[in-house]
């Protein structure tokens, strides 16, 4: 066993193949990048890039929770209608409660301190909504028995008038500059090279630590081509994207959370039994099943994180736009879906990841990105992000018939 | 060939991969007549009748098949054509769309038009005709989902019969059946022979294979044994001439010694999920102890897997009885209840229900066990890895790594990666349901040692298996089940192959 890891051979095609096709998003999307920034000289500007990524931010939680949904072979169609109900919620509470409950509740208390705790209450508020309504799929679609696709579809219609009865079918707003700090702030650009450094700390202390584990287990270590390939790849890309933010104003709030979140996520899918047991459900229930593993349970907690997720992405929706409005979130489930299948995950379950997910969200964001930079009217890219999306799959299906024959 | 043979089978072969499933099979069925085949699981029945239907093409075997005067050469669209020639199948499994009603499907593509529509009225007109002419009871208009299993058995063979089928191959037809419906069955078979049409009948059972057919043929191990009148046989030369073959294959020694009850089922009766009217397992009592392997055998659709499958949880209603663990009542209501109250079920198929096939070797083994690796949250990775070498080693699985994917194994590896996720699990009862199907000598007589082996350290084994010679080299004692029902436990000693294979078809 591993007796051929440190062995120099030469790699034959078909190797080569399937080592390229785990990067094939990622040529895409350098691909993506490379003919935007020919186009126009601002795509790589600072400025434009920071927005990019703010702009993906969204979806990204989105995706972050709906890869173990589409890996335990289900959907969640209505993550768009549940972020704009959140949205909605968190202008409303901000604009027509908080407003007046916390001067009454803190009388004395300095303005600042109120702007805090309103931010804050709606922030536990809009989670715990979010939360719950994932709760309430999950034990639809797990103990009643009924198809995800029919009792999301229905939540993401009754969401959606849950969109329309809180905002009144207007715009609700503006909310508080805290809250919008969560959504449009940037870290102090010194702290954010603090926390770059931190991260790339914590890589290496990984690496020397999983080397030690391999050695007292008794496997060999890994080789030092992966080594620094692993350590050196992740810590430039985390100093490479600081120093670009630094260009601008800095690390974006709502980028650093959605880094946290999707560190957090891939951990408990690769590093706990939540994580194992979806993969094992979506690859067979059947065989799920017999092993013991509580599949109903189990569909429930994945439904719940996805709730999480959708509250998350309410929150930083509603701050980023200032306000709630009556579209608030519409199609967004569309694009979280399409971000999943471009970043490999697959429908049939089974089978994702939370990084390579990102990356396909990054590949629409780059997209609807650079086309607005080139005014390019809205329906091109309505039309460039569908042609994107089969051209993916295509390549996803032609790759899998390579492997079979 | 004579003008009243309809079918003329000479020296037909087929192998699979490490098997012969035919060889040198010879026979032929008169003109009009009812004509059973009987043999052992895997004797070669289904084979012989996929090849009669067209389901294995002309140049996937050899010999020669006179068909109606004619050589049958079955080559692209072979079902469709074997169809058109005037033979017909019906399978143990229903092939009827069940949101349509008789009619509809009796015509399923073939519905008779007028100016480019369906002609409804012509349709159902005709559906009744054929009703009527084999004196079936129902109604064309019925949806088929709302008649019973024994109805819709009725209504595959009416739409069978509707065209211009000569020769019917019914494959074990009333396996599915309760009593009343076989009766029903039983006539409709008479009425198409006094109609004309040449009957195949495949069964196991020997009181219909006394009721309705005219000649039997016997196969065992893929090749004919004989063909006579059925008048010509007894019960008892009918099993012999099925069993009748020398102990092959070896087993390993052992010496049991077998300590208290650990596992007590009282009075264990269960609804079919998919026939209502029937009770898949019927009153099952029976016990097993500390270190001994307890046979179940039984011919295909006895029962025995839905008996196994109840018991951990997973198949049909439980309607009564009891399940006992160490003399403590256990309500399994689930695979998870049965883990826990130290049962493990390695499933009669691997790949559907054993395995992740497309997940590691190492996550198949460790899946159920993950508890004993995860402190809080966290699963230790390295721990698990650990484990899981010491478990596929003990199994001897044959790997590159225990990283790769379980498809890529042979199936023998792959029956031993199930095994040793069974053993990881630490079962004081393990189940094996066929363990050895489909794998070859070699990794079988691994997985007999290490049975004795786990026996010898205090665990019990029930097996099913579709073998006999396996349950008799293994077993301690032979439960014998027939159409969900508990025949008889015999001890090793007392049993043979002809004395199980009596049992097993309900001769007693």
């Amino acid at each position: 066993m591993n007796s051929d890891t440190n062995k120099i051979s030469v790699p034959s095609f078909s190797q080569i193949r399937a080592r390229l096709k785990n990067y094939t998003m990622i040529f895409a999307l350098l691909l993506i990048w490379i003919v935007f920034g020919f186009l126009n000289q601002n795509f790589f500007s600072a400025r434009n890039l920071s927005n990019l990524f703010r702009q993906m931010s969204i979806i990204g939680f989105l995706a972050i929770g709906m890869v173990p949904i589409i890996v335990t072979g289900n959907i969640d169609l209505s993550v768009g209608s549940v972020t704009g109900f959140v949205s909605a919620l968190a202008a409303y509470f901000q604009v027509y409660v908080f407003a007046d409950m916390f001067p009454a509740l803190l009388p004395g208390a300095s303005p600042a301190t109120i702007l805090l705790f309103s931010a804050l209450s709606t922030i536990i508020l809009s989670l715990l909504v979010g939360y719950l309504i994932g709760c309430l799929h999950g034990y639809i679609v797990a103990y009643l028995g009924i198809p995800a696709f029919i009792v999301t579809l229905a939540g993401m219609i009754v969401f959606r008038g849950g969109v329309l009865g809180v905002t009144g079918g207007e715009n609700v707003g503006p909310v508080n500059d805290a809250f919008k700090f969560v959504a449009q702030g940037y870290i102090p650009i010194p702290i954010g090279y603090i926390l770059a450094i931190i991260a790339v700390a914590l890589i290496v202390y990984q690496q020397i630590r999983r080397q030690m584990n391999r050695q007292r287990f008794g496997l060999e270590r890994d080789s030092i081509q992966r080594i620094l390939f692993v350590s050196l790849g992740s810590s430039l890309l985390i100093l490479l994207y600081t120093w670009t933010m630094s260009q601008y104003r800095g690390i974006q709030n709502p980028v650093l959370i959605l880094f946290i979140v999707a560190t957090l996520m891939t951990y408990v899918s690769n590093n706990t039994r939540l994580g194992r047991y979806s993969y094992a459900i979506g690859g067979n229930r059947e065989a799920a099943q017999l092993s013991g593993i509580n599949t109903k349970k189990t569909i429930f907690y994945i439904f719940s994180l996805m709730g999480l997720m959708s509250g998350i992405a309410g929150v930083i929706l509603a701050g980023y736009v200032g306000s709630a409005t009556p579209l608030a979130g519409n199609q967004y489930e569309l694009d979280t879906i399409a971000a999943c299948v471009l970043g490999g995950t697959s429908l049939m379950g089974g089978e994702g990841t939370i990084l390579g997910t990102l990356v396909g969200a990054l590949i629409t964001a780059s997209l609807i990105n650079g086309m607005s930079l080139m005014n390019l009217d809205i329906f091109w890219q309505y039309m460039a992000k569908g042609i994107v999306l089969v051209v993916a799959v295509y390549i996803d299906v032609l790759s899998k018939r390579g492997a079979k024959s | 060939m004579q003008e009243n043979l309809i079918l003329d089978i000479q020296k037909i072969n087929k192998s699979f991969p490490g098997v012969r499933a035919l060889k040198d099979a010879t026979f032929s069925v008169q003109r009009g007549s009812v004509h059973g085949i009987c043999g052992e699981n895997g004797a070669g029945k289904s084979t012989l009748m996929k090849i009669l239907s067209g389901v294995y093409l002309k140049d996937e075997y050899t010999g020669v098949i006179q068909f109606d005067g004619k050589e049958l050469r079955l080559k692209e669209n072979a079902i469709h054509e074997a169809k058109e020639l005037g033979i017909d199948i019906v399978y143990q499994e229903l092939a009827l769309v069940p949101k349509m009603t008789v009619g509809e499907n009796i015509f399923l593509g073939k519905e008779p038009t007028h100016a480019g529509r369906i002609d409804w009225s012509s349709l159902y007109s005709r559906t009744q005709e054929i009703l009527q002419r084999y004196s079936l009871d129902i109604n064309p208009q019925a949806v088929i989902e709302t008649l019973s299993v024994g109805k819709q058995q009725l209504v595959e063979i009416a739409k069978a019969c509707a065209g211009k089928t000569k020769l019917l191959i019914l494959d074990e037809p009333t396996s599915a059946l309760s009593e009343k419906e076989i009766k029903i069955l039983m006539n409709t078979v008479k009425t198409l022979k006094s109609n004309g049409i040449t009957c195949i009948y495949i069964t196991h059972k020997l009181e219909e294979v006394f009721e309705i057919t005219d000649t039997v043929t016997i196969l065992r191990d893929g090749a004919v044994v004989t063909t006579k009148p059925t008048s010509e046989y007894t019960n008892e030369t009918l099993i012999s001439y099925m069993v009748g073959r020398e102990m092959t294959e070896r087993f390993p020694k052992r010496d049991p010694k077998l300590g208290d009850v650990v596992l007590r089922v009282e009075k264990f009766t269960v609804q079919d999920p998919h026939n209502p009217k029937k009770h898949s397992s019927h009153d099952a009592t029976f016990d097993v102890r500390k270190g001994e392997i307890f046979g179940i055998a039984g011919l295909m659709g006895s029962g025995r897997t839905e008996l196994i499958r109840a018991l951990y949880g997973e198949y049909g209603t439980k309607l009564s009885g009891n399940v006992f663990i160490n003399g403590k009542i256990k309500p399994i209501k689930s695979a998870q209840d049965a883990m826990k109250s130290g049962m493990f079920l390695v499933p009669e198929d691997r790949k559907t229900e054993g395995l992740i096939l497309q997940q590691s070797i190492l996550k198949n083994i460790t899946i159920p066990s993950l508890d004993i690796f995860s402190s809080f949250f966290r699963i230790d990775k390295y721990k698990e890895l650990k484990t899981a070498q010491t478990y596929a080693k003990k199994m001897a699985v044959k790997a590159p790594s225990l990283y790769v994917k379980a498809s890529t194994l042979s199936g023998g590896n792959q029956q031993k990666v199930v095994l040793a996720k069974a053993l990881l699990s630490d079962p004081q009862v393990l189940i094996l349901d066929d363990p050895t199907r489909g794998i070859d000598v070699g990794a079988k007589y691994e997985i007999y040692k290490q049975m004795v082996e786990l026996t010898n350290e205090g665990m019990s084994i029930i097996m099913i298996s579709s073998s006999l010679e396996e349950i008799l080299g293994m077993s301690d004692r032979i439960m014998v089940i027939s159409e969900g029902k508990v025949i008889t436990v015999l001890d090793s000693g007392e049993a043979n192959q002809e004395i199980i294979m009596h049992h097993a078809v309900g001769a007693s």
